[in-house]
């Protein structure tokens, strides 16, 4: 996905300019073409989220919206303390999610790219087909395994390992980072495959000939290849587990909430939309900010492995 | 190459089968949750099992708004999946057979909603509808699916027309068929298998979208949303079980067959980027 910048010299002659023309042209039926799908996500997204930035400058009492210019919500959101605690709760349970999510992705994409041979297809089908159930019923499904009559309390009961129910299973941020980071394996695993698979195999056996043991060799050669798969997982893994609020209240119990599940409450019980705005606003740029700084660290890392 | 760290792979190989045999568990034994005890003769989901039974399915033809809601969310999948795919189609074929100014910038816009959370996406998309004083409906719904359903009709199909061979086209249409027949003949059937696995696929995410939904649907209700209202009376427990098996199926059924299309005779090294 290079762009060659078609560029003729003025000396070019009227091959030059008919060549012009044509490009000309062809970028024009390139932006045309582009344009509905490019004008879909500018109206359904890019013009909300400006409206979105605009209400959490404005205010609200009670159901009348007061349109004049405040910073009120913001020093509210950097002021209060619940909105700290719940903000560094949902970085740290998403932040755990994607390192746990992606460290136990990275052996099962590594298998499926290097050591299986002839059913791939059925390997990948294999892995991403839970992916595509549905979400709500998944998260659910955990509720019911780890729940305090579930699926694991009874079990062990009726096997007369345990006595009691164990209570630590469910409502809190253990529960949810588990279930998570099963909700979320799909796009752990497909992108490091893909990095994986286009890893040039001759590198390789260039390494192992010059004497470069497994272990050498997969943190100079296979992992820093394999990096951008890494980082497009983390990324796909972070940013929309921050901004889940089913998990949290399925399975988080009163320990598990998480800012999102507070952004809510602004669009529904609590009902002031700018703070809430101010709220998702603020969560979705310092997230970014944590992704960006990560991926800036990720790459300065491979590259002083290298 | 000596034999001994050749047996080291070997030994090596064999404990990451193992780890993907230990891993595939974790991904299915808590979906199997939901079949298991769909039959199992319990208001309660716990072990022992009871009897097997399958009166929680016939339970479920006796709820009209289930019905009410599968329609729906039937109305709205059909909607967005066709409009996210044309919309695909138009940027693929933008991407990958023209060259323009602002190129990576505009295929960036495009892509973006994949890394937005979705409650960001459902509530600023609640502010507009409000601002504009449209009210709440299926057709809200619809609007917030297609836009997260774009980005992946585009993957889907710009791998397709990624292993398009332009020059297949100029052949036919230097011997002579005209324009329409070309693309009826030559690219159609080319690109025909990543349309319908973007459908499907695309169809599968909206039936199953759940956040954006919930803060976009009126008085009409998906079936994500239909469930989420049920998951409130353990006395529905059960059925939502039963409920939740047969879509398993469903959804599985879909997925295989967009699946088989899409990779069907691309190289496995020709994998779209995420």
């Amino acid at each position: 996905m290079t762009d060659h910048a078609n560029t003729v010299s003025p000396a070019a002659g009227s091959f030059g300019r008919l060549r012009l023309a044509v490009t000309r042209s062809e970028a024009l039926r390139g932006l045309t073409l582009m344009s509905p799908t490019l004008f879909v996500v500018v109206a359904a997204m890019a013009v909300p989220l400006m409206l979105m930035v605009a209400y959490s400058f404005w205010s609200q009492s009670y159901v009348t919206l007061d349109t004049s210019f405040t910073l009120k919500n913001y020093t509210d959101v950097v002021t209060r303390d619940i909105y700290h605690i719940l903000f560094l709760r949902s970085v740290t349970i998403s932040g755990i999610v994607t390192l746990v999510t992606v460290l136990l992705a990275y052996p099962m994409a590594y298998f499926v790219a290097f050591d299986v041979k002839k059913n791939k297809l059925l390997w990948l089908i294999l892995l991403t087909l839970p992916f595509w159930t549905s979400y709500l019923l998944r998260v659910f499904s955990w509720k019911v395994i780890l729940g305090y009559n579930g699926v694991i309390n009874s079990g062990l009961m009726s096997m007369g390992v345990i006595a009691e129910p164990l209570q630590f299973l469910l409502y809190n941020p253990f529960s949810v980072i588990v279930t998570l980071a099963h909700a979320w394996a799909a796009f752990a695993i497909l992108p490091i495959y893909v990095s994986l698979e286009k890893i040039d195999r001759t590198l390789l056996e260039a390494a192992t000939d010059l004497g470069d043991g497994p272990v050498r060799r997969f943190f100079r050669i296979t992992l820093p290849l394999s990096m951008p798969g890494v980082i497009a997982a983390s990324l796909l893994i972070f940013i929309p587990t921050v901004g889940d609020y089913v998990t949290p209240s399925l399975v988080g119990g009163t320990g598990g909430v998480m800012i999102a599940n507070i952004i809510q409450a602004q669009f529904s019980r609590a009902n002031n939309w700018p703070l809430g705005s101010a709220l998702a606003i603020s969560t979705m740029l310092a997230v970014t900010a944590i992704a960006c700084l990560s991926i800036w660290l990720a790459k300065r890392g491979t590259a002083a492995i290298r | 190459m000596s034999a001994q760290p050749q047996s080291r792979d070997t030994a090596a190989r064999r404990w990451r089968g193992g780890y993907a045999v230990l891993y595939l568990a974790f991904l299915y034994v808590p979906i199997l949750v939901l079949p298991v005890f769909s039959f199992n003769d319990s208001i309660f989901v716990s072990f022992p099992l009871k009897e097997f039974t399958t009166k929680w399915y016939a339970q479920l033809a006796g709820q009209p708004a289930l019905f009410d809601a599968l329609a729906n969310s039937l109305k709205v999948a059909i909607f967005s999946a066709v409009f996210s795919t044309l919309l695909g189609i138009f940027a693929a074929k933008a991407m990958t057979r023209y060259r323009f100014p602002l190129q990576r910038p505009a295929f960036a816009l495009v892509m973006l909603p994949l890394v937005i959370p979705e409650i960001i996406l459902g509530l600023s998309l609640l502010i507009m509808v409000n601002r504009i004083g449209l009210s709440l409906s299926l057709y809200t719904v619809s609007i917030g699916h297609v836009l997260l359903c774009v980005p992946f009709a585009v993957a889907v199909l710009l791998s397709r027309f990624e292993g398009f061979d332009r020059s297949l086209e100029e052949a036919s249409l230097d011997l002579g068929e005209s324009a329409w027949m070309t693309f009826w003949r030559v690219t159609f059937p080319i690109v025909f298998p990543g349309i319908v696995s973007s459908l499907l696929l695309t169809f599968t995410i909206s039936f199953d979208e759940f956040i954006i939904a919930f803060f976009l649907t009126g008085s009409e209700t998906t079936l994500p949303v239909h469930i989420w209202s049920q998951l409130r009376f353990p006395q529905r427990l059960p059925s939502v079980l039963a409920l939740g098996t047969l879509l398993l199926v469903a959804s599985t059924l879909l997925i295989i067959l967009a699946e088989w299309l899409r990779r069907r005779g691309i190289q496995p090294d020709k994998q779209p980027d995420m």
